[in-house]
Formats: C-alpha cells, structure tokens, sequence
C-alpha cells in the first residue's frame, strides 16, 4: 500500500541485551540474537550483558565505523527509560541518531512472562517488527527551543519555599503560589521538630520572611494555577489570586481592623489552630503569616454575605487598604519550568468510627496535639481536653489510615517518629502516663533510632498491637470517665484493657483531596495511590513524564521535612540544568503535509488541539506550523487523503511494525 | 484450521506513549505476570491510531486489534482520546460487516498508574479470543478470492452461453 523503497542498501546493526539476569533469565537471548541475523538487512546481530554500559554503547560505536552499519535495533528495557543512551551512542558512532528504533523486551516481555518460549517468541516478534521498520527511517534533525529563564512555583510549603530561595539566590526569577492566605505549610502548625526537637517556626519563619523580601520571588497566596499551556521552557499560566478584600499593597498588617470587626470575639473555627479556637470573619492565620496581610473570609462575612454591616473594618484601617468589593485578579505568567510542591493532607479518622473521633471529645488527631502543645496554640501550650481537664494518662496509637486493607496500604513513613515526638511532648507538657500503640517502630533517619531510645528512656510505654477499639463502655470501676483502648499485646500474647483521659490518633498521610485536578491541570501522572508519579522511581524523583515539570515534597509521596527539602533542591537544580543550559531539544515527531497530495478539504483543522494547522487560502492547501505542533499524530490518522505524515510515526514505519510482528513466527523449538 | 486446545490468538496493540504504555511498563516494573499474547506497538497518541492500522493488524493474521489510550479528560494532547473512541465506534461497526467479532477489538482507557488494569486487560481478551478462536483473515482472503474467481468466470461463461 505505501512504498518507500529506500535509496541506498540497509545494513541494520541488532543488540539484544541480557540485562544481567532481568531479560536473559526469561528470554533465550543466544536464539534471538541468531535468528534476528537471519532477517533481510541485518549485517551484525549481537548479544550482549548490558548494552547500556560503556562497552555496550562502545560497540554499536564500533561496529557503525567498522561495518558501516546506518540502522540500529536495540533489544533491552522501555525506550522511555534508555531510548535517549542508545540515540547517543548511535551519534556518537556517526549516525543520526533517528535511525535507532528501540525494542522493549524487559517491561513488556521477560519481567510479565514465565513461559521462556513464549517469552522468547514474543521477542522474535518484536525483534522482527523493529527490523522491518528502521528500513523506513530517515535522517531527521531536533528543534531546538529557548527555555524561559522564570520558574513557577506551586505551592509555599517547606518544599515550595525552599525551592524558591534556592532559585532565587541562584539569580532565577520565581513566581511562588499558594492557595492559603499564608505560606508555611504544614510545617508552620508544628509545635517541634524530630529528631532534634528544635522548633518548627523557629526554623521555618526566617525562610518565610526570606522569601516575601527576595527581590527575585513574586510571592502570591491565596491563589490558584487555573490553566497551564506550553511545552518544556515555554509555559504560560494562568492565575487566579482570590479576593482577600484587602489591598495587599497597603496593607501593613497592624490589626486594627480585626480589632474593630463588628464581632467582638472569635465566633469561627480557627483552621490554623485545627478549629481549637475561634477567629473571626477578618483574620491574619497565625502572627508569623507570610504575608503579614489580613484576610476576609466571605463565607462568614456579614457584609460580603448579607450587603449589611456597619464596616467598622473599613473605618478602622487609616491606609484605606479594606476593600470590600474586591474582585478577583487572574494574572498570565510566561515561565520555562514548574515546580508543583502541593503537599498532602492527613488521613480522615472520623472515616475509622471505632476509634471514636468526633464522638468522644477527648479525642485528638496528631496535628491538634501540635497546636495544643505550641506556646503560641489555643491554650498558650497548656495540655488542657476539650472538656477542659488535664490528661493523666494518654494513649498515641499510630498507624491509622496507614498500613491497613480497609483505607491506605502504604507505610505514611514519618508517622512513627512524629507519633514519637508527641509522646515525648507529651509527657513533658503533663507529666502524664504516656502508651504508644504500634505495629512496627520505623525509626529509619539520622538520629531517628536514637531519638526513639531517649523516649524509650523517658518512661513513654510502648505497646506492640493494633488497638481494636477506643470506648467509653467501664467494666470496672477504674474504667469509669476514661477511654478504654482495647488491644492485644502481641509481645506477650495478652488482650489488655488500657484506661485513658486522652486518645490521639497518629493519622497517616495521604494525597491532596484534589490531586487529580491538580494532576490534569499540568498535565502530569499519578502513581496508583494518588501521589504525583515520577518518572523513574530511582534515577528521576522529580522528574514528571512532562519535561520541564518537577515535583518535590510530599506530593510525590510521604515524606518528612529533611526528605521534602531534600527533593526541593533537587526539583530547583533540574530547572536550573534547563534554565542554564538556555535551550532543549524537543523529540522531531511532528507532522508535515506532503502539499502535492492534499485536497484541501480542511479535515484536520479543527481536530488540532494546539491550532498548529491553517489553510492557505491562494494554494488551498493546509499547513502545520512546526513551531506549535506537539507530535500527537491526530490529523495524520485522519486525514482522509493520507497527505498528513509524521515523523518517528510514518505511516510506512507503522505499517511496517505491524507486518514484522504478524510475519510468521519462528519455529523456537528448544525446550525451556 | 488450527485445533482450538492450542490456538494461541495474536493480539496487537497500540499504546500510547504517556499512559498505557507507561502502564504496561508499570505492570513490568510491578512484575504483574500476565499472557504473552499481546504485541506493543507505541504511538505517541491513541489518536494517531489510524483505522487502518487495526484494518491492516486483522488483514496480517490478527486475532485481535487492542488500543489503549488515557482517561477522558487525562489526554497528554487534551483530547486525542476522544478522537480515537470516536473513530473505534464507526471503526466497531464496520469490523461487524466484515464479520469480525465485537470482542476482537477493544479500546481501553488505562492511565500510567494502572499497571494491574494492563493485566486484566490482556488477560480477558487473550481469554475471549481464545474462546473465539483464530480469525486468520489473511486465509479468509484466499479463499474470498478464489470465489470471487469463480464467480467471474461463471458469468463469463454464461455470457458465451448468451452469445453464442
């Protein structure tokens, strides 16, 4: 049907790689590399432990100049994971290096299959399919693109801010959003630190007030990444900044505003406090906010609800900076590289009924025991119930929403060590007798083993089992007003009942309510649990399948602060590898219009999502803008006259593939 | 034709490249065991899937034609899905015409996270082809031609009939 009869002789070069014992244990490399030597074109066949290795890429390089090869097949792992080595080397060898074609044989052949003969087979075939397609290859050069020098930045918790101090002290421009009134994150409700207990705003709020003075951050809260358009080093986003109701240039954050509220004491749930306390509808979150900016909340408002208020806010503020009829500012920004730190959320346990939250209220999560032991906390870091008596005894059961086939399979990794941490507060705030209720100790970190020992030594009991049910239901007279955690103490093999004043539930870490519109707006992946996916679990962390988009933190998955910032200098050096090195070059895949053969009937035009596709009026013929297309290859499958082509994805190429994987197989006989 | 025991059916499929082929790498990395009857074959696009790739898979010898592409709304290139559902639905009708079994063909929306879904995918089709048996177009065509020969040279004998 296609014919493209190649100019010059094919002298086509295959490897197939053993992959130490991942391939070669599943598949009869030997076979394949001899039967593959049988096919049209193949002058060298080649079987070889690692072709990624040096000496692997030294042989093709060789053997292109000694045989005068000018098509290479690799047999190996993904292309997505080595398709760019074997390129390489292919240039290095002096090809172009488009006349490489990749066979997966590992991901999709010999670690999903046992049969050895199937297995093999399955790779004869795909051997072969790749055979008869490089016959079809042709020279074909990259496009370079300059990459945008600005960053943006989403998300102001500990990895987002450290991500942006370090671009910004590196010279790059950072646009830092955060959907909060405040950056800080997490980190800025917690009262210490593990291991070293240092505390977490004392740490954290000179990076906070770092990043609102550095001239190279625009720092913009309560604002959300609504749309982003581009390809790697030339993204353009779309901002919305939410209305605050006050001028934010003006606003110098001297509270004589919320002062003067209509509302003479806090009459909402204070989120930063965990709802422990009550703000008003005008409120800056905590002192150390970033920006130090107040905020209307419109929900609780009279006036932004009901039109009627004396607005004695607006009187009140001598800068004029209260404006109630704010309205929202959505602002467009051209950067080259992303990087999304949008964190997690802690584990719902109202979602586990029997252990009691929301029905006992001397129940606590984690995150509420933060605030109550802070010294800037609703209680000023006095331990004191919601019923307003101090604990005696206090039982910490960790795991819950982690490790368990009823919510989260995943370890949330980091709550041993601050279920640890709070024990130890805990007991030094009370006084109290602290049980810790664990499934395992996972104390892996620097300092973390024996941070544990120190606890272990202050007398904080440690009881090994999954606590079946918290209960106010007495037996005995001692149960009575307590909360009695039932538990088997696997240790010693004895169902115990432990008595308490206060319960806190260590809940697990899970991804954002929203990560899945978060994911669809920049175009990224999310690995099954619903964290944000890498591109290679090892060798590229924070590295998306969208080039130019990084990740760092704990959306990625549960991370504590060490690992979090960690992975925030690593996201803020591969921008900066992009920014420096001023351009990229983009995969040649896209599509071109053989002019003679198009019949003008402007099928395509609409079907391109990037409107790379106009009509030439005059010729009447249509025309793809190479600048604006992306390489997905819809026009070309449906262009009714078959004039659309593209590159790495010809017609003859596919065509090809298909014919090479249905020829007829090998007759592989060798028993397994 | 074959004996049905140990008919093996060949599937080929088209992944795309950011979510079912990144799936089916998945399912390697997870070591998800599954049948090896499917052949991968990676385009950028499930819209890139021309309709006569699967046209051309089953004329080959295929007794099945997979393409997987991501979720509604997932689409790398925003909306390439859509384009390749809204061709596999005219595509369905016309493989019924030709008498090709609904179960031999199938789209399939797998995203990069859903390496088990590439499994139980593969496994259920390799299964109802199974069940189905070899399509083995490729023969069909012999024989198709063979009785469009024959057909021809009935006529033309009943014209010499009329003439003379």
């Amino acid at each position: 049907m296609f014919e493209t009869k190649p100019n010059n002789e094919i002298r086509i070069g295959f490897y197939v790689c053993h992959c130490g014992h991942n391939i070669a244990d599943t598949v009869d490399v030997k076979e394949v590399a001899k039967y593959v030597a049988t096919l049209p074109g193949v002058i060298i066949s080649r079987e070889y432990k690692y072709m990624c290795s040096d000496p692997g890429q030294e042989l093709i390089q060789n053997d292109i100049k000694e045989h005068n090869l000018n098509r290479i097949v690799v047999a190996s792992c993904s292309p997505l994971l080595h398709e760019h080595t074997f390129r390489n080397a292919t240039e290095k060898g002096g090809l172009n290096p488009f006349y490489f074609h990749m066979v997966n044989i590992r991901e999709n052949v010999s670690w999903v299959h046992e049969d050895k003969k199937e297995a093999t087979i399955k790779a004869m075939d795909l051997a072969r399919a790749a055979i008869k397609r490089v016959f079809f290859h042709k020279k074909l050069e990259t496009k370079k693109v300059d990459i945008h020098p600005d960053v943006l930045i989403v998300g102001g918790g500990i990895a987002g801010i450290h991500a942006a101090l370090t671009l910004a002290n590196a010279g790059k421009k950072v646009y830092l959003v955060e959907r909060e009134p405040t950056i800080g994150g997490h980190m800025a409700k917690f009262d210490k630190t593990f291991p070293t207990l240092d505390c977490a705003a004392c740490i954290l709020t000179p990076k906070m007030s770092a990043v609102k003075n550095h001239p190279n951050i625009t720092l913009w809260t309560y604002s959300e990444v609504t749309k982003v358009e581009g390809f790697v080093g030339n993204y353009k986003a779309t901002i919305e900044r939410k209305p605050r109701y006050i001028n934010e240039d003006l606003c110098v954050g001297c509270i004589a505003c919320i002062d003067e509220c209509v509302y003479k004491e806090g009459k909402y749930p204070d989120e930063f406090n965990m709802g422990l306390s009550k703000r008003k509808p005008i409120y800056i979150p905590f002192p150390q906010a970033t920006p130090q900016v107040v905020v209307i909340d419109p929900e609780t408002c009279i006036y932004l609800k009901t039109g009627k208020c004396k607005k004695t806010c607006v009187e009140a503020c001598d800068r004029n900076a209260v404006v109630l009829d704010q309205k929202p500012e959505i602002k467009e920004i051209n950067i080259g590289t992303i990087i999304i730190a949008t964190g997690y959320q802690f584990f719902d346990p109202s979602r586990i009924t029997y252990y009691g939250y929301g029905k006992y209220q001397n129940v606590y999560t984690g995150l509420e025991i933060e605030r109550l032991v802070n010294a800037s906390g609703p209680t000023g870091g006095e331990v004191i119930m919601r019923d307003g008596r101090r604990p005696k005894s206090i039982g910490i059961i960790h795991c819950v929403g982690s490790r368990d086939v009823n919510t989260h399979l995943w370890c949330s990794r980091l709550c041993c060590m601050y279920a640890v941490k709070l024990a130890h507060l805990l007991k030094e705030h009370t006084g109290a007798e602290v049980y810790n209720f664990y499934i395992d100790m996972r104390t892996a970190g620097k300092g973390y083993e024996e941070f544990y020992d120190k606890v272990l030594k202050e007398g904080v009991h440690f009881i090994r089992g999954r606590v079946a049910e918290v209960t106010d239901w007495a037996s005995t007279k001692d149960e009575e007003g307590k909360l009695i955690m039932r538990v088997e103490d696997t240790l010693i093999g004895v169902v115990r009942r432990v008595p308490v004043d206060m319960v806190v539930l260590i809940c697990g870490v899970e991804p954002k309510e929203d990560a899945q519109d978060v994911r669809r707006i920049f175009n990224i992946s999310c690995s099954t649990e619903g964290f944000f996916m890498e591109r290679h679990p090892k060798l590229a962390p924070v590295d998306t399948f969208t080039d130019g988009i990084f990740i760092a933190g704990a959306c990625q998955g549960p991370k504590d602060i060490p690992d979090s910032v960690a992975q925030a200098g690593a996201a803020a050096a591969q921008c900066m590898a992009l920014i420096d090195c001023g351009s990229v070059e983009l995969e040649p895949n896209t599509a071109y219009i053989v002019e003679e053969e198009c019949s003008g009937c402007k099928s395509c035009i609409q079907l391109c999502p990037y409107t790379a596709i106009s009509f030439n009026d005059e010729k009447k013929k249509a025309y793809i803008n190479e600048a604006l297309c992306k390489g997905c290859g819809t026009c070309v499958a449906s262009c009714p006259s078959g004039s659309i082509r593209q590159n790495l994805f010809e017609n003859e190429e596919i065509f090809s593939e298909i014919e090479g994987l249905l020829s007829p197989a090998f007759e592989y006989t060798k028993e397994n | 034709m074959e004996n049905r025991n140990n008919f093996e059916p060949k599937i080929v499929a088209f992944f795309c490249n950011w979510c079912t082929y990144t799936a089916a790498d998945l399912a390697g990395v997870s070591r998800l065991k599954h049948a090896p009857n499917v052949r991968i074959i990676r385009v950028m696009c499930s819209g890139r899937v021309d309709p006569q790739f699967v046209l051309d898979a089953f004329a080959k010898g295929a007794d099945g034609v997979l393409i997987g592409g991501c979720h509604p709304g997932d689409c790398h290139y925003i909306e390439g899905n859509y384009k390749a559902l809204r061709r596999s639905e005219l595509l369905k009708r016309m493989l019924k015409e030709f008498g090709i079994e609904e179960d031999r063909f199938r789209l399939e929306w797998i995203s990069a996270s859903e390496g088990e879904k590439v499994r139980v995918v593969v496994n259920d089709m390799t299964e109802k082809i199974r069940k189905l048996g070899p399509l083995a177009l490729n023969k069909k065509f012999v024989e198709w031609d063979k009785e469009m020969d024959e057909l021809e040279h009935a006529i033309n004998q009943n014209m010499e009939v009329q003439h003379a």
